[in-house]
Order: structure tokens, then sequence, then C-alpha cells
């Protein structure tokens, strides 16, 4: 099956519960197959031995019931750039993207379920679905591991849980995450404070692309730290609860912005939009602030288009990979300049 | 006091070293000092590695089971190094040193999540009995007692094939 990149992922689809402020949420489930090394410590050998099985646990009847068709690839045979638009596009970790040796994806059609074979755990399942949608990401993720059970042994112990090759990811090894946008909260320069607030909660807060990576266009992704001596419901009970109070305090934040000087935030949006639909050259950075504020715009009824499927679209397709892919050859980074100029003058023209 | 690297400059800087437990001293110049000092390289293995490092709080009194792992050959030691362990077997053989490491971490030692079907063993059952117990007091509470006796019932089955 030929890898489709171009295809609107699900969780870019932008409608669901606070979908203002919450982009999408995502359930990561690590598991290790029983009997074979972990990561750090496997062969060749072992590392084409857990995609075969995999590979044969996605074409089991059971599964493909429960979950539906899945299609495997080999990051091998991926170009470095297909490679970095599954990153672009939130599937894949940058780790895997660069990682060498035997590894696999796994995805459904619609990109709400995937599997990262032989990243730092044998599997680690994924859903990823648009808005504040967490136990609905939670009900898919559960019902795939089920059925991926009954063809696969997991390493589980009846004390610590699911063994995973870090501790920090032992018991569940769920991590639960959701991406927000709050640019009226770093404009009134309190994101500092109400992020940092979150560790005392056990939630930590990264950027755009996981960890280690820096916010851009005011993107944040929130998640839990821990993963032993909880049930995953109250785990994700925990951070919907958090990611609620975000939304709400951001939302504060944009009345206080309303309230405070509206002139000058209409002004700093539709100069955005200004720039977006004219501008001959943007760099991915200054795109991302722009569509942040359009973005924002929107949510607070001062713009009334694009909606938010076409910004979640534009988010992706600004990125380097990403463009190149849509323009079918690598590109100096002055040329993708000028052509993401001009790809989104083409997209915003569009009626929506 | 010279530096003792060029021998040209005045040492300010006093250096103590710790490297598997064998201590060297130096005393250095500013520039020396600068020269010599690792680079503040941020890496998230590193930094977890750090994170396990820190502190021997751990129950002394509980018997080292193993120093390596006897599946894998992997020292608590290496472990440090990476935060990466090597096989599911490393949590059984490196318990001694893992388990105060994860309750650190954690705050806790005991999985309350999902209890896979096949993997899972005795744990499903050993939960079920738990969520009986507590239906069960509370229907004596309420003194539904023909329902307690079915639960009981059930309890004592379940708890008939766990002694098996």
């Amino acid at each position: 099956m030929v890898l489709d990149l171009e295809k609107v992922s699900k969780w870019m689809e932008g409608s669901g519960p606070h979908a203002d402020i919450v982009i999408s949420s995502r359930i990561r489930l690590a598991r290790n197959l029983k009997g074979i090394p972990f990561s750090n410590l496997m062969t060749k050998q072992h590392q084409v031995k857990v995609i075969e099985q995999v590979n044969n646990a996605i074409n089991a009847p059971g599964v493909i019931q429960s979950v539906g068709k899945l299609n495997l690839y080999s990051l091998k045979e991926l170009s470095p750039l297909e490679r970095q638009i599954l990153v672009e596009k939130h599937i894949i970790s940058p780790e895997l993207a660069e990682a060498q040796g035997e590894r696999a994806v796994v995805l459904r059609n619609d990109d709400a379920l995937s599997i990262m074979v032989n990243e730092e755990d044998h599997i680690r399942l994924q859903c990823l679905l648009p808005a504040l949608m967490l136990h609905e990401a939670w009900r898919l993720a559960d019902a795939a591991d089920d059925a991926f059970e009954n063809e696969l042994e997991f390493s589980f112990d009846q004390q610590l849980g699911f063994l995973t090759s870090c501790p920090t990811n032992v018991g569940t090894g769920l991590r639960a995450s959701t991406m927000l946008h709050l640019p009226a909260l770093v404009l009134t320069k309190q994101a500092g404070k109400v992020l940092s607030a979150l560790t005392k909660v056990g939630v930590a807060v990264r950027g755009l692309y996981g960890e280690g990576t820096e916010s851009q266009g005011n993107l944040f992704q929130v998640s839990n730290q821990l993963t032993l001596g909880h049930s995953e419901e109250e785990i994700i009970n925990n951070l919907s609860i958090v990611t609620v109070r975000l939304a709400d305090q951001e939302r504060e934040a944009r009345e206080l912005l309303r309230k405070q000087n509206l002139w000058k935030l209409e002004d700093r949006i539709w100069r955005a939009y200004g720039v977006l639909t004219n501008a001959r050259i943007l760099s991915a950075q200054e795109a991302l602030q722009l569509i942040s504020d359009v973005r924002l715009g929107v949510e607070m009824n001062i713009l009334k288009s694009p909606d938010q499927r076409l910004l979640n679209q534009l988010m992706v397709q600004v990125q380097p990979a990403y463009l190149q892919l849509k323009n079918k050859k690598e590109m100096t980074p002055f040329d993708r300049d000028v052509y993401r100029a001009q790809m989104v003058r083409k997209l915003l023209a569009m009626p929506s | 006091m010279l530096c003792e690297r060029c021998q040209e400059k005045t040492a300010s800087v006093h250096v103590t070293k710790i490297v598997n437990g064998k201590k060297t001293e130096l005393n250095l110049c500013q520039e020396c000092a600068r020269e010599l000092q690792p680079q503040l390289n941020f890496s998230i293995p590193k930094f977890l590695a750090g994170l396990f490092d820190y502190g021997t709080d751990f129950d002394v009194t509980e018997p080292q089971v193993c120093e390596r792992c006897k599946e894998c050959g992997m020292t608590y030691e290496e472990f440090q190094q990476t935060g990466r362990l090597g096989c599911a077997e490393c949590y059984r053989y490196l318990a001694s040193r893992l388990n105060p490491l994860i309750k650190r971490i954690h705050g806790s030692q005991e999985h309350r999540g999902k209890v896979p079907k096949r993997a899972g063993g005795n744990l499903r059952i050993r939960r079920e009995v738990e969520r009986l117990r507590v239906q069960l007091k509370q229907l004596v509470e309420h003194e539904e007692f023909e329902k307690a006796a079915e639960v009981r019932d059930r309890i004592r089955e379940l708890e008939r094939y766990l002694g098996n």
C-alpha cells in the first residue's frame, strides 16, 4: 500500500469539544514483547522478529475486526523526506525518523491509530484525535491493545504492570497528552506562570514535537508524568481536567485582551491575515506565528474565515518536508520560503 | 601557587574530581579551568540517568538479589549510564536497586491499571476478589443477605481457584 502523505489526518479535522483551544488529543501505550530484549540491546534479528510479529498481528481477523485495516511501512523504505513528514504530522517521533536499523510504522487510513515499531519500546501504540477527545482516544487504544494482546504476548509483571525500556513509563505505559493553542496566555505573559504550576499536579509541558522541543506558534503539549500507581481512567481524567482548566484560563485571557484594547488586538489579527494573504517570502516560524494570530482571530469572531480544519492543514503544510513533497523536489531554504508564501496565499484564497 | 596545567598563571580554581571512587585534585588558573570544564550539553538520556543516580536512600536491609541481570547481563551501573533497561527481566534481577527508584519516580510501586488477559495471570482474579469484597460489605450493610451470600460464594470459588 502506497503511503499517502498529503491527505488530512483525523486529528487535523478541527472539530470536537474545546476545539477552539485544544488542537488534538493523544493516547500512547508502551508495550514490549515477551522474551525479546528491549530496544537498546536488540540485534537486527530481534528487530526483524518484532516487525514480523506486529505485521502478523495487524493482519489477524480479530485485530481487523476491532480497529480496522492497518498497514505497516518499513522506515528503511521511506525517504528521509517522507519520514520527516510523519514527524510534522505528529505520527512518529523525531528519534524514530532518524534511527538506523529495522524500524517500522503502522498506520490506519485516517492516521487516528498508529504504531511505532522498535522505537524506545517494541510497540508504541498511539491514538490521535482532534480537539479534547482523550476518553474516545483511550477507548480506541484500549480496544486495539486488547486485540493485539490476543495475538502477541506482552511483558507484564503483576506488581509493576507493563514493563518498559525506561522505568519512567512502567505500569500503565500510558502517556496521555493534549496539544493546546494558548496565544492569549502568551500575550498576557501568563503562560510561563500557569504552565510551571502544572508540574505540581503531575503534568509535564512540552513543545510542539514532544520531548525536548520548543514551543512554536503558541502551541503547547501537556501530558501526564506518572504512569504507575493510578488506573488509566484516573490518569486520563486528571489530564482532561487540567486541559479544561487551561482552556478556561486561555478564554479568560482572551476576554481580558478584548476588554483591554480591542483595537490593538484587531490590528494584530488583521495584520497577520494581511501578511499571510500577501507575503511573497515566508519562513516556517513566521508562518506559524501568523497562523496562530489568525486562529485567535477566528476563534474570537474577529475574522470569519478560514476554518479550523484549514488552519490545521496550514500548520502542517507550511513545514519544510511537506512543502518539498508538494513541490516534488528538494529546495533551498530560500526557495522554500517563496514557495511557502505562494501556497499559503493559494490555500487562503480558496473559499472554505 | 602556579596553575598545575599551564605552569604560567596563578592558580585560582581548585578542582576535585571523583571518577569511579578515585579522587584527583587540581589547582588551575581561570583559563585552564574553563578549557577543562565539560561542555554543557543537555541530553535527555543523560538527564534521566542523572535522575536515577540521585541519592542512595534505598532500603539497605533488603537483600541484593543480584548485581547483574541474569537474562541480558545488564548491571545497574550500565542502566544508570543510559537510563534504559536491557530486558523485562532486569526489573526482577535489579529489583533491589530499581524498586526504590521506581518508588521515587512514581510515588508508588503498585500497578493499578489495566491487566492484560493473557499475561496478567492471577492478577485479574485478585482484582475481581477485591471488587467483590467491597460489594459484599455494601450488601451486608444494606441487609441484602441473599445477594450477599451469592457474592460470598463467588469469592470463595475464586479464592479456591487462586489457592490451586
